[in-house]
């Protein structure tokens, strides 16, 4: 099946290539839109980045596959990148980690994806806010200083106010 | 009694919501700097930020003015590349610096660009950061549109252009060439060097890669002149630290301080002592990356030379009776670093700590070089089983040799970065390793 970009990819996309010598640079912002606008990046999407840029397709495989925010497999809406680096897990950041798990009904070992394809919880590794761990980034929001009796309210807001992270690409 | 902090530069306006705009930054001062930097001669700036002696933030403290002098004098196409890919543990400076001063990191951009002669330039901002490049995102278009960016910046016939890249999940594009081959649309796998890439970076032209915060640094040293800032640090160490502080302090945070402060002043004056009134057992001065300091170490200031070379900081060894060897016989201490500053207790469990860290390196090790590959990999799984109490008898050695075994022995730094915290950890804290291993022969 071939896909295609939306128009408004298809705009970003042409404004990026102007910013770059060659069009090689925008594989990052394509594949990102790519995410965004597909879900996940499966073949058929890395063939359309190919495309779009005029790349091989192992090439652009080969980025895709070399950064951990590209996701060959469907995830969730939102996905909650839990810190567990040593700055949170000096003060509790894998109880924090439990809590999500248990309130989620998930584990981060297989996969992190709750049934509902509401939410992905992610281990992830320092996201830069140290001063305030145990941290969690969902998006644009950062919950800071977070307790495991917090994971409920937590949870509760994110799915009154979603931040997919589809919003900033 | 609290310690007085002095001079406020990179950090003066965090808090100020209203400084994020680019009406609010102007309002605060903001930009009044760069037409005094735009008249100036380009090799006059470089001379002012040599003269200031300015070093890098991101982690190696190399001096800026020295590292952009290295750009060849006749060199056509040149870039500036800001280095905001900050993922090392421990670090939190650069986000909170984007986040609430974006507009300083664009004038520092420019009038560096101006003394590079570098035209199309680019921050690289880590993928995780997704607010802070809606921030960013926001204020260079705000730039563009005032003139401040563009074809003729603020009617001085110069060229500049930002373009903002985002990353997209991997520690190892804060490595410098790494980034750059990021930033070109290939895995970001460190490049061999030399070339550098003051010589050859960025699409084969000469590059400077530097830190967000060394860049925003740049704006009140053209403003207040190199001598001054030189004045405000000691040494060969110009200016003011950001110090970003977690672990178990009362009072976690980032902390605008003179080079000066100690160890023990910072954790004791500016964070409130140690959490639930413990006494410290380990800090990691500068990032997850540098050998820690133990509690009779903490009297030196945190100041890159100081960090290695006071000789009140123990060398760390390969075993004991061998100094690891940083070339010549020189001995490692620590570094500096990213400004990264881990408290550890003395009821925090060492090894689970170390296993922790071994962790972060098996799991962003690029896969380029087999020593970092297969040795990060190998130092995770035999700290965790250390530090579960299901270690095995030589299993300080194995990790010693494991982690010596990669020192030295790779294309780039990560290697060292994983390398140096195990030995320097096995070095100050045996005791607590060996008291695993022997729980772990009694069971």
């Amino acid at each position: 099946m071939s896909l295609e970009f939306s128009a408004d990819a298809t705009k970003k996309i042409a404004a990026l290539c102007e910013r770059y010598p060659t069009k090689q640079p925008v594989v990052m912002a394509a594949l990102h839109l790519g995410q965004k606008e597909f879900g996940q990046l499966s073949d058929d999407v890395l063939r359309l980045v190919a495309r779009t840029l005029d790349l091989p397709y192992a090439h652009v495989y080969g980025v895709a596959t070399f950064y951990t925010m590209y996701r060959r497999e469907p995830s969730g809406v939102q996905t909650i990148r839990m810190c567990t680096n040593i700055s949170c897990m000096l003060r509790g950041g894998y109880d924090v980690l439990a809590a999500f798990e248990q309130k989620l009904g998930v584990s981060v070992k297989t996969g992190g994806t709750t049934t509902n394809k509401q939410f992905t919880l992610i281990e992830e590794e320092c996201i830069a806010a140290c001063a305030n761990a145990p941290c969690a980034v969902v998006g644009t929001k950062y919950y800071l200083d977070i307790t495991p009796d917090q994971v409920g309210r937590i949870i509760a807001e994110l799915e009154a106010q979603p931040h997919p992270e589809s919003e900033v690409v | 009694m609290p310690a007085d902090l002095g001079t406020k530069l990179v950090s003066m306006r965090f808090g100020n919501e209203d400084a994020k705009t680019l009406a609010g930054y102007e309002k605060a001062g903001g930009y009044a700097t760069l037409r005094k930097g735009l008249a100036m001669r380009p090799e006059d700036i470089t001379a002012e930020v040599k003269t200031s002696n300015l070093r890098g933030r991101g982690g190696a403290g190399f001096a800026t003015g020295v590292k952009w002098g290295f750009v060849p004098k006749d060199a056509k196409t040149v870039h500036l590349v800001v280095n905001a890919d900050e993922s090392e543990p421990g670090t939190c400076k650069d986000r909170e610096l984007m986040y609430w001063d974006p507009h300083l990191l664009i004038e520092g951009m420019i009038l560096s660009a101006h003394a590079l002669k570098a035209v199309h330039n680019y921050i690289y901002i880590r993928g995780e950061m997704m607010r802070e490049y809606l921030v960013l995102q926001h204020a260079v278009e705000e730039a563009y549109a005032r003139g401040y960016l563009g074809k003729n910046v603020v009617g001085t016939g110069i060229e500049c252009h930002i373009t903002v890249h985002r990353g997209a999940g991997a520690y190892i594009c804060g490595e410098e060439t790494a980034l750059l081959n990021s930033l070109e649309g290939l895995r970001g796998q460190p490049r061999l060097k030399p070339p550098f890439p003051a010589v050859k970076g960025l699409f084969g032209d000469p590059t400077i890669v530097n830190n967000v915060e060394t860049i925003m640094n740049v704006p009140f040293i053209i403003d207040k002149g190199g001598a001054w800032y030189a004045g405000l640090g000691t040494g060969r160490s110009g200016g003011t630290h950001l110090l970003c502080v977690s672990g178990h302090v009362e009072k976690p945070g980032v902390f605008e301080v003179p080079m000066t402060m100690t160890f023990r002043q910072l954790i004791d004056e500016v964070c409130g002592g140690v959490w639930k009134g413990r006494k410290v057992k380990a800090v990691i001065p500068g990032g997850v990356s540098m050998p820690p300091l133990d509690d009779s170490e903490l009297d030196v200031p945190i100041e890159f030379d100081a960090l290695q070379n006071d000789e009140r900081i123990k060398p760390v060894m390969v075993r004991p009776g061998q100094q690891f060897d940083l070339g010549g016989g020189r001995p490692l201490r620590t570094m500096a670093g990213s400004g990264g500053v881990v408290v550890l207790d003395d009821q925090c469990d060492i090894p689970k700590a170390v296993w922790r860290i071994m962790k972060f390196f098996a799991h962003e090790s690029c896969g380029q070089c087999t020593p970092c590959r297969e040795g990060t990999g190998w130092l995770e799984k035999v700290s965790r089983r250390v530090a579960d109490g299901n270690g095995k008898p030589d299993d300080i050695e194995l990790l010693s040799s494991i982690a010596h075994g990669i020192a030295g022995n790779t294309i780039c730094a990560l290697g060292d970065a994983a390398a140096w915290p195990m030995l320097g950890f096995i070095t100050k804290f045996r005791g607590d390793f060996e008291a695993k291993l022997k729980k772990a022969r009694a069971a």
